[in-house]
Parts: C-alpha cells; structure tokens; sequence
C-alpha cells in the first residue's frame, strides 16, 4: 500500500483510535500510576511505590469486601444463567403471547439501579415490604430481608437477577432461535424424548452462549455497586460492602484516591484474570469437541 | 398387502391449499419418486407421511397399521433429510446410534447394526468424528446411515441429492439404487429433478398444483404423459407443443394441421379425441428432425443452436411465429439464422385436448 493509501486508512481508524486512547487507555495507565501515590483531592500525589497494595493486603474490610463480592457473583450468576436459559426455552416461540412476554422479562433491564432498587425496597422492606406483609397475613415470621448479614445478601442477588435476566436471556434466545428445525424433526424421529432433546441438542447448541452469558455476568457482578449502595448501604454491620462500594467510599468518603485505585486496580486484575480462566477452560473444552 | 397407503389426504395452511385430496398406494419395496416444482406439495407430502406435520383430513397407513394419529417416531419410517440434520455435537457413531438408544435397542445391538451400517457406507474411518469435520458427500452418507439402522419399513429421502455437487451426485445416485437393493423396505424420493425420478424409480408420482397429475413407471410418464404438464415437466428439453387443427378424414388416426398449415400424420386413433374444441400437439425434439430440403415436412428459421457432441438441439421458429425444439446430428452445420427443413414423425406425436389430457398412439386414450 502506498503512503497516501496508509494514511486514508488512518483517517479513519483515528476519531476512534483518539477516542479510545483518552476514555480508556489513558485513565488506564494514569489509574495504574495513581495506585503508586499516596493523593487525595486537593493537590499533588507523593510516590509511596507499594505501599497502597501492602496495606490494602491487611486491611480486614477491604479482603472482607472480596469475599463479599465473590459470595454474591456466586449468588447471582449460576441462578441467573439457568433462570434466563429456562425463560429463553419458554418463550421461544413464535405467539403473540411470548412476544409480550419476551418484552415484559425485558424491560427490567432498561430500568435505571435506583428505580430498581426502590422497587425492590418495597417489596423487601422489613416492616411494610410486600413480603413481610404478605408473611405477616399468614401468620409467620416475616424474613429481615435488610437486616441480616446472609439474608441482605440474598436481597442483593434477588435484586440483581430481575434486574439483569432480560440480557441474558435475550441472548440465549439468539443462540436457541439459531439451532436449524430440522434437527429438531430429526430427533422427533429418532424418538426423542423433550428430556433428551434438550441434553443431546439444545443444550449443546447453546455451549458458546451458556459461556457468554457466564463470562459476560461474572465481569459485571464482580462491579456490583448501586444495588449494594442503594439497598442496604454496605450493611448490616458491613456484610453487603462490596468491592466497588469499598472502592467508592474510599475514594469519596474518605478522600484517599491513591488506596482506593489500588483497590481498583486490584478488582481489575482479578476480572481479568477469571475471565481468561473462563475463557481457557472453555477453549480446551471445545477443542476436545473437534472445532464446531 | 400394501406398504404405504394414502387415502384422500388434504391440507392447507391457512387460507393456502396445499394438497387437495392425494391418494396413493405403493408396492412392497417400491421406490417411489415424487416430482414436481416448487411448491407443488411434494414435501407437505412426504412431511405428512413422516408425522412432521399433521393432515387436515385423510389417512396414512403403513402396512396395513394407521400411521396418522402417531408421533414421528412410532411410524416406522426414517427420514434423510435434504441438508442432513445431523446432530452436530454427537459423533457419526452417536448421530447413528441416538435413535436407536432412544428406542432401548440393546447396547450390543446398536454397536453391530451401526457397524453394518458404516461398512456398507464405507464411514467406518469416520465414526468418531464430528459432522463439522466431514464432506457434504460423507454426511449424506452418515445421515443415509441414521436411517438404515433404525430397519424401518419405509424410507423418506427429501431431496437427497440437491446438495451434492454434479460428480458426487451421480455417484450417490447409484448408491442410492444399490441401497435400495439391500434394503427391505419401500422408498420415496423427494426431488425435482427428472432425470433422478427417471433412474431411481420404480414409479414416479408426478405433483403439481397441489394434486398427483400422474402415477406410473418412469418410460410410461415419459411415452404417454396424462397431460401438458407431465408433457412439458418430464423429458428434457421439453417437449414441443403447438396449437392444431383437426383434419377432417375418415382414417382411423387423427391428422393434424400446424399453423404454418403442414400437415401432420399420427397414430392417434380418432376415436377417442374430443369433438371439436382446441387441440394442441405434442412432439418430443427427437421426433422433430433437421433434414434436407426435400425431406423436409415444414421449415422454420434458426433462433439458437446447442451442441452437445453426440446430438445437437436447435431452436427455431415455424412460420407464424411457434417456436419449436429440434434434433439434429452432432456435427451439425446448422447456424443461427439459417432456414432448416424440418421432419416430423408423426407416429411419435401426442395430441391434447383443451382440458390438456393427454391421447396417445398406439391405444385408447390415458386421460
């Protein structure tokens, strides 16, 4: 390719390649540097090398936070992908019924975290909640959805997961919609039971996105913020305290930027790190498969 | 007793008929092809018979047992399906073995009939690999395989040879025939191809306008077509037609004038032709020859020359405009534009009426 022909090109790669370099690899690199110092919001940063990491290393509420934040990835993502897959089978059809339906699981999603969260406040909420009254009217315990270390924990995945299964089952209905008919009618004659059809055909099928899905919801759930926020404040007593909580009042309460971007950078890694591990597994898986 | 019956099977789609009251009835071990275009009901057809749709009215019945009312799978009949339909995460041996897993064959079993199967159909290489690994022409085979190895009593091929290219098809074509020597069940073929009816078949059914237009031995569809349009979809090129005028005469057989006004000779009896009304002729190009000048029964002037080594077929126009497929020798001097004499032999000519059935030499008319 001659220069003029090189530089075309560059034209028009550059408005993206520009702003990439500013949203993202900029912040990216200046995050990592800001890790190093020890800054807060008014004026300059002073080099501490690692001694943000050493300290966040021994700091109960931040490696409380981890736990946190893995226990409710764990919470929400398996209910999550087998709730928005059994959705996707139900409603894979071609009815006006499920194409309503399909719209309504949807529309969760496009609410913003506060209205969520307010929503579920009312459902939740320990004295006047739904289901505390409704608990209440039958004559048991009402469960303190708020109040308890384990259950608030639940509030958040139950939260979570109406909030996000409108993706996930979006997508597996894309990966269902793509199996041709055709092996279907071949199973019917091959005596197939629903049971069967399911394992030996759909459920192969839909391999690569059962992995998205989990690839995908692990990266997000691992950021889970504004739930943890709005609905239980980090509480009671610190259970709900996720990373990204952590990360947050650190940088906002607390004015310590420098240990909050190490903690950041922390959470980054570790994202990073399980989804290639996902992404290995799930690659050797499908090479012992021979390609498609 | 009969292998497969169909009595009076209707269906539509909505307001869209599709098949208007088909019967049928196959021999035991009969390959039976059904052909026709597009949207002719072939498939509504032979998906009817498998149970992958559901008849608005009629019976299917094979050997003597109701098959309508049963799910796919109890009917006794297996199906190669036109792009396959394998199961593409299970391996040629499983894609083979599923059915019969799912039907509670012995272990055992499974293992020695799809043995047998994938040495007939030399895959047994294959057996462990994935569909997405193998050739068009190896997965038609493991899919031909799937079928074998349920026995059933009816075999159900949809298109089996559209998706293979022109060398493979011919070869699978054979195959096809020697399968069919093995097997002890009855065949159908899907296809619009009339040259696969033509070799594989017992006896084509041919279907158009959602209706059978004509059931009989492939040389009998080709020699006495029912009507235009078995004349026209049968036979390649297709068969010449021209309106015509009745000779009065008191000869036994019919003659009939062009409109160019040449006079043809044929070997239709008189008797059975319709009084009055349109008649259009029929003439296969080989009946229609290129001859010298003073052979020649008519002309007509040359619009388009195909040479195909050992015959050549011209194209051209009578006078007054019909258009008229010929034959000529393979070495054939005939050029675009020239004027050729023509020679047409009458004792192969058909005649059809204005209902289009067709009348033919040699005995009554087959309506």
């Amino acid at each position: 390719m001659n220069a003029r022909g090189r530089l075309g090109g560059l034209a028009f790669v550059a408005p993206f390649l520009l702003a990439y370099t500013f949203l993202l690899i900029y912040p990216l690199i200046n995050g990592i540097i800001l890790s190093f110092q020890h800054v807060d919001l008014f004026g300059g940063g002073r080099f501490v090398g690692l001694d943000n990491y050493a300290r966040l290393f021994a700091d109960a509420t931040f490696l409380r936070s981890i736990l946190t934040t893995f226990m409710l990835a764990l919470m929400i993502v398996p209910l999550l992908t087998i709730l928005s897959l059994a959705l996707a089978l139900a409603l894979n059809r071609a009815t006006r019924g499920a194409a309503i339906f399909r719209g309504i699981f949807f529309s969760s999603s496009v609410l913003s975290v506060t209205i969520v969260t307010l929503i579920w406040r009312f459902v939740l909420a320990p004295d006047a909640g739904l289901l505390s009254e409704t608990a209440q009217a039958l004559g048991a315990e009402p469960i303190p959805f708020l109040s308890h270390p384990t259950w608030s924990l639940w509030a958040l995945a139950i939260t979570t997961i109406w909030w996000s299964i409108g993706l996930p089952m979006m997508l597996f209905l894309a990966g269902l919609q793509q199996i041709p008919g055709d092996v279907y009618e071949a199973a019917a004659l091959d005596r197939a039971s629903r049971w069967a059809t399911l394992r030996r055909v759909t459920l192969p099928a839909l391999k690569r996105t059962v992995v998205l899905v989990v690839m995908l919801q692990t990266a997000a759930q691992l950021q889970i913020f504004g739930q943890a926020q709005l609905l239980t404040g980090g509480g009671p007593g610190g259970s709900t305290r996720t990373m990204v909580l952590f990360i947050f009042e650190t940088a906002f309460a607390r004015w310590e930027l420098g240990y909050a971007t190490a903690a950041a950078e922390i959470l980054f890694l570790l994202i990073v790190a399980l989804t290639l591990a996902q992404y290995a597994a799930t690659m050797r898986g499908s090479e012992a498969d021979g390609g498609r | 007793m009969a292998s497969l019956e169909i009595v009076d099977v209707r269906k539509s789609y909505g307001e869209t008929l599709v098949l208007d009251g088909v019967s049928l009835a196959m021999e035991p071990r009969e390959f039976v092809a059904f052909l026709g275009p597009s949207g002719s009901g072939k498939s509504t057809l032979l998906r009817i018979i498998a149970g992958l749709e559901t008849a608005d009215s009629g019976e299917v019945r094979l050997e003597g047992r109701r098959i309508d009312a049963l799910p796919p799978g109890d009917r006794g009949v297996a199906m190669v399906f036109q792009h396959y339909a394998l199961y593409p995460h299970m391996s040629v041996f499983d894609n083979m073995a599923f059915g019969l897993r799912n039907a509670g064959v012995p272990k055992a079993e499974i293992e020695t009939r799809v043995a047998e199967a994938a040495r007939v159909l030399e895959i047994e290489a294959h057996l462990d690999k994935k569909p997405g690994q193998m050739s068009g022409g190896q997965r038609q085979r493991v899919a031909i395989g799937r079928a074998i190895v349920k026995h059933p009593r009816l075999f159900l091929l949809d298109e089996p040879l559209s998706n293979l290219d022109a060398a493979l098809r011919m070869r699978t074509r054979v195959e096809l025939a020697q399968l069919r020597q093995r097997v002890d069940a009855a065949v159908i073929m899907v296809t619009h191809d009339q040259a696969e009816a033509m070799t594989l078949a017992d006896r084509i059914i041919v279907m158009n306008d959602r209706r059978i237009q004509q059931i009989g031995p492939p040389m009998e569809i080709y020699a006495r077509p029912a009507n235009t349009f078995v004349a026209r979809f049968v036979g390649s090129p297709a068969m010449n037609l021209a309106p015509v005028d009745l000779v009065e005469g008191g000869g036994p057989f019919a003659r009939v004038k062009l409109p160019d006004g040449a006079e043809v000779e044929t070997r239709v009896a008189q008797a059975g032709l319709p009084k009055g009304g349109v008649l259009q002729l029929g003439l296969r190009p080989e009946s229609v020859r290129v001859v010298p000048e003073e052979e020649a029964t008519t002309s007509a002037k040359v619009e388009l020359v195909e040479r195909l080594g050992e015959r050549t077929l011209v194209y051209a126009t009578l006078e007054g405009g019909q258009p008229v497929t010929a034959e000529d020798k393979g070495a054939s001097a005939v050029r675009i534009g020239d004027r050729v004499g023509l020679r047409v032999d009458g004792s192969a000519a058909h005649l059809f009426g204005a209902d289009g059935a067709g009348h033919h030499a040699g005995a009554a008319a087959a309506a």
